[in-house]
């Protein structure tokens, strides 16, 4: 027998997803204008950034509703309580790809520091994380989900590389300081978007099989 | 570039009907019944305070309250069930589609408005003769035994039935039996299908299994429920009315009054604080 909450739960995950499209290519076109030095695609970013926002609030309008009318059970229960929680991130990964775009509007006025090179590599992962994440939700794959987590390591040995490198620049010629520390916050803000790749795919774990994997040195005896 | 199980999407979103923003409201839906400053009376005991609302058309309305507060009164009102109860009186007005409800024939009118008990309450009557009693007391000239699957079906019954309607209703189980009283209030085809606690007597797969038909049932009719259960309420019906002491206290979409009630009785009831 169908219950008809479950229309209610396609179409919040529907939604969800609409949000992570955007979240995914906001990150995407952020990182570009840094590297292409595309002033169009910043701005982009920051005119989509509306549209994050607005989905977060229909998503958690809808977490509340089934809540309150519904009483789920099980992985009913655990999906909307991971929704709500992916809810979160996304819009989190919204607001760091602004971040981003607001760096590449002031770094673009400068001279290039150097040719960049981990950014790149960097942002690929990062890009790749969400999308592994977003896809792991759709298909409740707890692998795809495990592959996340494995990845963020690399995501912050090269936010490490890149400030040590960057660091460099600034202690040889202080005319770059600037640029450079700017390039270090789009290195930091890819990092923390690898951090909301991470919880989501720990959230998709959650859904799928009950376990709370967040914080395994806690003893919840 | 993107190797996404996902569509690309575009940024502008369309809304889902469903959405927050397209959520109903009671002013933009037209109202199959109205009950405009209803006091009840058992002799000399008022049981209804000056209630006033509106059952939308094709919707599901839920009656809420504890025990005492008027609500299967308050029911009984829109089918004319008190007339039946010695010194039982009703002042203000009920409309259905515009037309006071006192004025009309009540024979006639109760065919336009069914409804629905608490325990099941089939007639000692084969299956199939229980959903044609009604057509044939009305002298229906429609085929009777297509009009009886058709109700079946509707009653999500026929599937479990289809090979047994000479069997007598008694031989089915709670829940069926009760979906059988509510395919026999479908045959004449109500506008209006009223039910009292229709689950309370059930298990609750059957109980699931009558939530689900109710969903299903509004894009045939109006349907308005009575349930001591406000979980029910909440999972099936659009609108919902809180009764207490016999006043209406808050009547808002379901979605509004289970997460944001208006007023801190309605509050401390749907919480378990009241009292």
């Amino acid at each position: 027998m169908e219950r008809h909450f479950e229309k209610d739960l396609n179409e919040m995950k529907e939604r969800l997803l609409w949000m992570g499209s955007l979240a995914e290519r906001a990150v995407h076109q952020s990182v570009h204008a840094v590297l292409e030095s595309d002033e169009q695609l910043a701005k982009r970013v920051l005119e989509e950034e509306d549209a994050i926002n607005e989905l977060q609030l229909e998503v958690d309008d809808r977490v509340v509703q089934l809540l309150a009318l519904h009483q789920l059970m099980a992985i009913d229960l655990r999906f909307v309580l991971a929704v709500s929680r992916i809810n979160n991130d996304l819009e989190r990964i919204g607001d760091q790809a602004v971040n981003i775009a607001e760096g590449a509007l002031r770094i673009l006025r400068h001279p290039r520091v150097k040719p960049y090179v981990d950014l790149p590599r960097m942002s690929e992962l990062t890009e790749e994380m969400v999308r592994n994440a977003l896809n792991a939700v759709v298909r409740r794959d707890v692998e795809l989900a495990q592959s996340v987590l494995a990845t963020d390591d690399q995501v912050d040995h090269y936010r490490d590389q890149i400030f040590r490198e960057l660091l460099t620049y600034m202690m040889g010629d202080s005319s770059v300081i600037f640029p450079a520390f700017e390039l270090i916050l789009v290195a930091k803000n890819l990092e923390r978007i690898g951090d909301h790749a991470t919880n989501i795919a720990e959230d998709v774990i959650y859904l799928v099989q009950g376990q709370d994997i967040r914080h395994p040195t806690v003893d919840r005896r | 570039m993107h190797a996404s199980v996902r569509p690309a999407l575009p940024v502008n979103i369309p809304p889902l009907a469903t959405s927050p923003a397209a959520r109903e409201t009671s002013a933009a839906l037209s109202m199959r019944m109205t009950i405009s400053k209803v006091n009840f009376f058992y002799g000399r005991k008022q049981t209804l305070f000056d209630v006033s609302m509106g059952i939308a058309t094709n919707k599901v309305t839920s009656l809420i309250g504890p025990s005492g507060c008027g609500k299967s009164t308050l029911l009984r009102t829109l089918n004319r069930m008190y007339e039946i109860v010695r010194g039982a009186r009703l002042e203000g007005e009920i409309l259905l589609d515009g037309q006071n409800i006192l004025t009309q024939d009540v024979t006639s009118y109760r065919r336009r408005v069914g409804m629905v008990f608490q325990r099941p309450n089939p007639f000692p009557k084969s299956i199939f003769d229980n959903v044609a009693y009604g057509l044939r007391i009305n002298g229906s000239k429609a085929p009777i035994s297509e009009a009886v699957e058709k109700s079946l079906r509707h009653a999500a019954l026929w599937d479990e039935v289809k090979d047994q309607l000479h069997k007598s209703a008694y031989e089915l189980s709670g829940g069926q039996q009760q979906r059988l009283c509510i395919a026999r209030a479908l045959a004449v085809e109500p506008e209006v299908l009223l039910l009292d606690e229709p689950c309370s007597a059930l298990d609750p797969i059957s109980t699931a299994r009558i939530e689900e038909l109710l969903v299903q049932l509004k894009d045939l009719c109006t349907i308005v429920t009575v349930t001591h259960n406000m979980q029910q309420a909440a999972r099936i019906s659009d609108f919902t009315a809180f009764l207490l002491t016999g006043q209406l206290i808050e009547f808002s979409p379901t979605p509004q009054l289970f997460t944001t009630p208006g007023d801190p009785r309605t509050e401390a009831y749907i919480t378990g604080r009241f009292g």
